[in-house]
């Protein structure tokens, strides 16, 4: 069973990859692929490509609000049993995995790379300490859960148009009881510059170490005439604004080159931007993650290499 | 207000992880621990919440995890008004393969929030050595509370709490919570404060951590760890050699190649 998300009545690309994933183990298994659709009824249409759309309609489920939608879930897996709850490994994976796991007893696998069932058993590969070990997992029992990061699968075999069959469920009593509300959607801050649109990225990661030596980069970016971008724990430090936020919970970006120095290449890293045309990684960590994306790379220091690039672009 | 604040020690990812030799887990025995990052956010916006409503915060942490004391130290310093390690009374939970599952942290921590309960559980949203899920929510759904996870700010007013939950691209909900609630924090309003290494140890000689012992429940069922590896990175990137100016000017090279030069 996959976890539809969705917001502006426009169902998530995440979702259609997590459907096809979800096809393909249900062969192995013999089963079908439902979606359990929480919200407005009239999204089974772009659901097509499942068997089963499992459908909960009610204004608390409008949009996603944390507590209506477990609870929300838990009456469709208690209603359904499935074998294998599937959920993007974003905010709402990261927000209700964990809790489902508790109530609804079942192992929870996280930060999911790879998904098979073998000979009945659920395993999975785990991307953890920021991509540099790989964890290989069972989950045992008769079900299960996992999180599943996204751009690593095709969203194609996901969307189907065949028609699933659509199955409401009754709105559980605890959705008229929530002990929180929805009081407002803030919409991105559209902010200085789109760096999704720019065709060249100077992306900056913990490597620089410092707000001071910002702008070692900043002149590089400016000698180039292209946006500077970076990771997140640059961004959580303050010394960039959110939307130069790249990765899973800031932008995803698709440039002709994007530069990554001092960048690690964790996971949700490396979903915002593996599928720039030229990736060039600088980090002086060779087994950093990031050079299994990357089409070219150096482990010369930052601090040596960038002042060297800036006196070679200004000629 | 009283406001729990677990919080934990993650190897630093700066450095090479090294695993066991029969690669069933990782060496704990040579690497360096530090603070979990998101931790620290919340720990910050905890602090955040004490400077505007005068709230009590406690840091909590678990008597056997690497550098507890030293974190904990560390957290008194920047404005915490308690300090608590939670030793487990079965002796039972121990870590495993990355570390203390979550299962097992959060049923010491719930036992220790039943004893002493909290308005707010404030913790980071996630760990770099999570392996089964996440704390916060897990926290949650074993006391049966609210939970909002991924949260960008927390605020008090009248007695409930503003939470910002940002989502991809930057988007974000603001949600009313009742209070008691678990919040997983993704980032804190301000960046982490700084606690002068004088202030870390003088919270050192005035003592003031207090341990505890909680009995920790029945362990759930959870993943089974068959193998721990490195990502094949080798056999992708090209790698550029020579000094510096050399590999600058292989760069420039590649953009020069694709138009993307000025003049």
């Amino acid at each position: 069973m996959v976890l539809a998300e969705h917001t502006g009545m426009q169902v998530s690309e995440g979702t259609y990859e997590l459907i096809g994933k979800a096809h393909e183990l249900a062969s192995a298994l013999g089963g079908l692929t439902e979606v359990a659709l929480l919200g407005p009824a009239e999204l089974a249409g772009q659901l097509g490509g499942a068997d089963v759309v499992v459908s909960v309609d009610h204004p608390a489920l409008a949009e996603y609000l944390p507590e209506a939608y477990e609870r929300a879930l838990l009456e469709v897996l208690a209603q359904r049993s499935p074998r294998l709850l599937l959920i993007s490994n974003g905010t709402v994976g990261l927000d209700l995995a964990a809790a489902l796991s508790v109530r609804w007893d079942a192992p929870l696998a996280a930060y999911v790379s790879a998904l098979e069932i073998d000979d009945g058993v659920v395993t999975a590969t785990a991307q953890i300490l920021g991509g540099k070990v790989l964890a290989e997992l069972e989950l045992p029992g008769e079900r299960a859960i996992a999180t599943v990061l996204g751009g690593a699968l095709s969203v194609e075999t996901g969307r189907g148009a065949l028609g699933a069959q659509v199955v409401p469920i009754t709105p559980p009593a605890g959705l008229d009881a929530l002990r929180m509300s929805l009081r407002q959607v803030v919409e991105a801050d559209g902010g200085d510059l789109d760096i999704s649109s720019a065709e060249m990225l100077v992306s900056v990661g913990r490597g620089i170490e410092s707000q001071e030596n910002m702008e070692i980069v900043a002149e590089l970016a400016d000698a180039l005439g292209v946006p500077l971008s970076a990771s997140r724990p640059v961004v959580d430090a303050g010394w960039l604004p959110k939307t130069r936020q790249v990765g899973q919970s800031g932008l995803k970006v698709k440039p002709r080159v994007y530069l990554a120095l001092g960048i690690s290449g964790a996971p949700e890293h490396l979903e915002g931007m593996r599928n720039a045309e030229l990736i060039v990684a600088c980090n002086t960590d060779p087994g950093a993650p990031i050079f299994g994306v990357a089409h070219y790379g150096t482990t010369v220091d930052l601090f040596d290499l960038v002042p060297e690039l800036v006196g070679k672009v200004r000629g | 207000m009283r406001i729990v604040v677990p919080v934990k020690a993650v190897p630093d990812l700066v450095e090479e992880i090294d695993l066991t030799a029969d690669e069933t887990g990782i060496d704990r025995e040579y690497l360096t621990f530090v603070l979990g990052e998101w931790d620290a956010q919340a720990l910050e916006e905890a602090l955040l919440l004490k400077d505007a409503s005068g709230a009590e915060v406690v840091a909590v942490g678990l008597a056997g995890d690497p550098e507890i004391d030293q974190i904990l130290y560390t957290a008194l310093a920047k404005g915490a008004d308690a300090a608590v390690k939670l030793a487990d009374a079965s002796g039972a939970v121990s870590p495993g393969p990355a570390g203390i599952r979550i299962a097992d942290r959060a049923a010491l921590v719930a036992g220790y929030l039943e004893a002493q309960p909290a308005d707010l559980v404030i913790s980071g949203v996630q760990a770099a050595d999570d392996l089964d899920g996440q704390l916060p929510p897990t926290l949650a759904a074993l006391l049966d509370l609210p939970h909002v996870s991924v949260a960008v700010s927390v605020e008090a007013e009248d007695g409930s709490v503003i939470v910002r939950q940002e989502f991809a691209g930057g988007r974000s909900h603001e949600l009313q919570v009742q209070m008691p609630a678990v919040i997983g924090v993704q980032s804190a309003r301000q960046p982490p404060r700084y606690a002068p290494i004088t202030r870390i140890k003088q919270a050192m000689q005035a003592g003031g951590l207090t341990e505890l012992a909680v009995s920790s429940p029945a362990m759930r069922r959870g993943v089974v760890v068959r193998r721990m590896h490195r990502p094949e990175t080798s056999g992708q990137a090209e790698m550029l050699e020579g000094s510096p100016g050399e590999v600058a000017d292989q760069i420039v090279g590649l953009l020069r190649a694709r138009g993307l030069m000025k003049g």
